[in-house]
């Protein structure tokens, strides 16, 4: 009998879970999954928590749900991972071994990385919603939060769905409009990055964005620490910003024990080949989802797309044969601009996102780089999608190629 | 693609300048990109974009935290030799693409 072990059951584990369960023979193949968080978030809605509390609840559902009932379970926590004996160390002690290894831990933001951050101020005017915990300490905060200067700060890049940080703005600029207090909130957003964004068409759209919305942007700002008695980020070139109202985007990094095994870079996120998504060293270890260091957008709807390659390759090696699908680093996301619209955005390695439109099979074409409420329904069926087709491993009427249908080359 | 003449070598450049072939580059290149940002190239400098150069070739993907762990500068320091954006501005300096983060 075969063994195939994939660490982490967030939303790429599960999903290659489910794809893998439905093709490979039961007989033949043991399919493991560990994990030490039983709960499955859905992250895309922890956006929306901070303005409206009564959501959290949708958005946690148990992880034995989403997995086939074939599949084991283990609820632990790899401490440990040596390849070159093919085993994977559980903290609880366990030891298992595989033929092939899925690396699915996606990535966290870590507090502790940024001097001050986790201080004084920390969970009273400093604050994050990257994590369930953090969302609905947030939305605790806004509830009863009279107005000032807010700042939304990036710490580092990469983060996952580096839009989030521009949408979480957007909201916000909406949601003290409709309070009646948009008067009394200045909203900066501060980012290591030269622009709003990473790639110049796009970039050039959401700054437009931002200033129609009268937030401000601050740019090339690279966080040395927190201030936790001036109140004010503090950047490495001493420049200074001062806040009443701090959101942050802590650095985000991957799981520890790619740290301990000796097979992550700087952050924690695993090398591999960008197209077949498989270590140089040892081709029977695939890195799925947020955990993979490769050039795109980390994101559920990457790992949607990576999976195809991944189940494709996979079984290519089961058969002997040499991988031959390739990820072309495909990536949509919606970015909810605020007042029921939202933005879409489409791109892969190489091509930047470009205006124009998507096509979408059955819901018609969406517009690309463009404010409009049928992109944010987009936004908001993608949950019901999430749930019951993206994690269940079904099929999904979108290519993972991206496509330049619809697309504006020129400017 | 558009090609410039930087201390008297014919190299080729993108639209914002950034040299596209870092084999062309050489040390007086970089002294004369340096000028551009008033910056006069020590040791340490050029320490740094050696790094750069290193990585880059390497297939990696730079960011200002990965060279402030290179154990040559800390990130302030990195600031301190390039000031504005350190990374944009080094790497113009190496002979390297613009560092383009992902998105
Ligand atoms: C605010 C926010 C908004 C977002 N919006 C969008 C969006 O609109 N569209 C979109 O496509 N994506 C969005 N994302 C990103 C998306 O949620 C992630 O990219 C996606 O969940 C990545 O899947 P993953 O499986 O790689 O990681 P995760 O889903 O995070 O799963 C990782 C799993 O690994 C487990 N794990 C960690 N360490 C270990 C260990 N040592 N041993 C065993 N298990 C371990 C964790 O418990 C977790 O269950 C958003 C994310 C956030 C935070």
């Amino acid at each position: 009998m075969g063994k195939i072990v994939i660490i982490g059951g967030g939303t790429a584990g599960t999903m290659i879970a489910n794809k893998l369960y439905k093709t490979l023979p039961v007989h033949e193949w043991e399919i493991t999954i560990v994990d030490p968080d039983e709960k499955h978030y859905y992250q895309p809605g922890f956006l929306f928590i901070p303005f409206n509390k009564k959501l959290k609840d949708k958005f946690v559902k148990p992880k034995k749900d989403y997995i086939p009932k074939g599949v084991n379970f283990i609820v632990d926590k790899v401490s440990k991972l040596e390849p070159a004996r093919k085993a994977v160390l559980l903290k609880s002690g366990q030891e298992l071994t595989y033929d092939y290894l899925i690396v699915a831990t996606g990535t966290k933001p870590s507090v502790d990385d940024t001097p001050g951050l986790n201080g004084p101020l920390w969970q009273k005017e400093a604050f994050e919603f990257y994590t369930y915990e953090g969302a609905v300490a947030l939305a605790e905060k806004l509830e009863t939060w009279k107005g000032g200067r807010m700042v939304m700060a990036i710490v580092d890049m990469p983060i996952k769905c580096p839009v989030a940080p521009l949408e979480f703005v957007f909201l916000a600029d909406a949601f003290f409009t409709q309070k009646g207090i948009r008067d009394k909130v200045e909203i900066s957003y501060v980012t290591p990055l030269p622009g709003a964004f990473t790639k110049p068409v796009a970039t050039a759209k959401l700054s437009e964005l931002l200033s129609s919305k009268n937030i401000n942007i601050i740019q090339d700002f690279y966080i040395e620490h927190v201030d936790n008695e001036g109140k004010k980020l503090v950047s490495y070139d001493e420049k200074e910003v001062p806040f009443d109202l701090l959101v942050t985007v802590p650095l985000n990094k991957g799981a520890e024990f790619i740290q301990n095994s000796g097979i992550g870079d700087d952050l924690n996120y695993i090398p591999v080949n960008k197209e077949t998504l498989q270590m140089q060293q040892y081709p029977e270890i695939f890195v799925l989802g947020d955990a993979a260091a490769i050039p795109t957008s980390k994101a559920g709807a990457v790992a949607h797309f990576a999976a195809d390659v991944l189940l494709e390759n996979l079984l290519d090696m089961i058969e002997g044969k040499e991988p031959t699908a390739k990820f072309d680093g495909h990536a949509n996301c919606f970015i909810e601009t605020g007042f029921g619209k939202a933005a879409l955005i489409d791109f892969n390695y190489d091509q930047e996102p470009l205006a124009g439109t998507f096509p979408l099979p059955v819901i018609g074409p969406m517009s690309l780089l463009k404010e409009t409420r049928l992109n944010h329904w987009g936004k908001l069926a993608f949950e019901w999608i999430y749930w019951n087709i993206l994690i269940k491993g079904r099929y999904l009427p979108i290519s993972n190629k991206m496509s330049m249908v619809g697309k504006k080359i020129s400017k | 693609m558009a090609e410039k003449v930087i201390a008297g070598v014919t190299v080729k450049v993108n639209d914002e300048g950034y040299m596209t072939d870092p084999s062309q580059w050489n040390r007086d290149i970089a002294v004369e990109i340096a000028k551009e940002y008033n910056i006069t190239l020590t040791d340490k400098h050029f320490a740094v974009l050696e790094f750069l150069r290193q990585r880059v070739m390497a297939g990696e993907a730079l960011t200002i935290r990965r060279v402030g762990s290179s154990g040559i500068v800390d990130i302030k320091e990195f600031y301190q030799l390039f000031p504005g954006g350190p990374l944009k501005v080094s790497s113009k300096i190496a002979g390297i693409m613009k560092p383009l983060s992902c998105v």
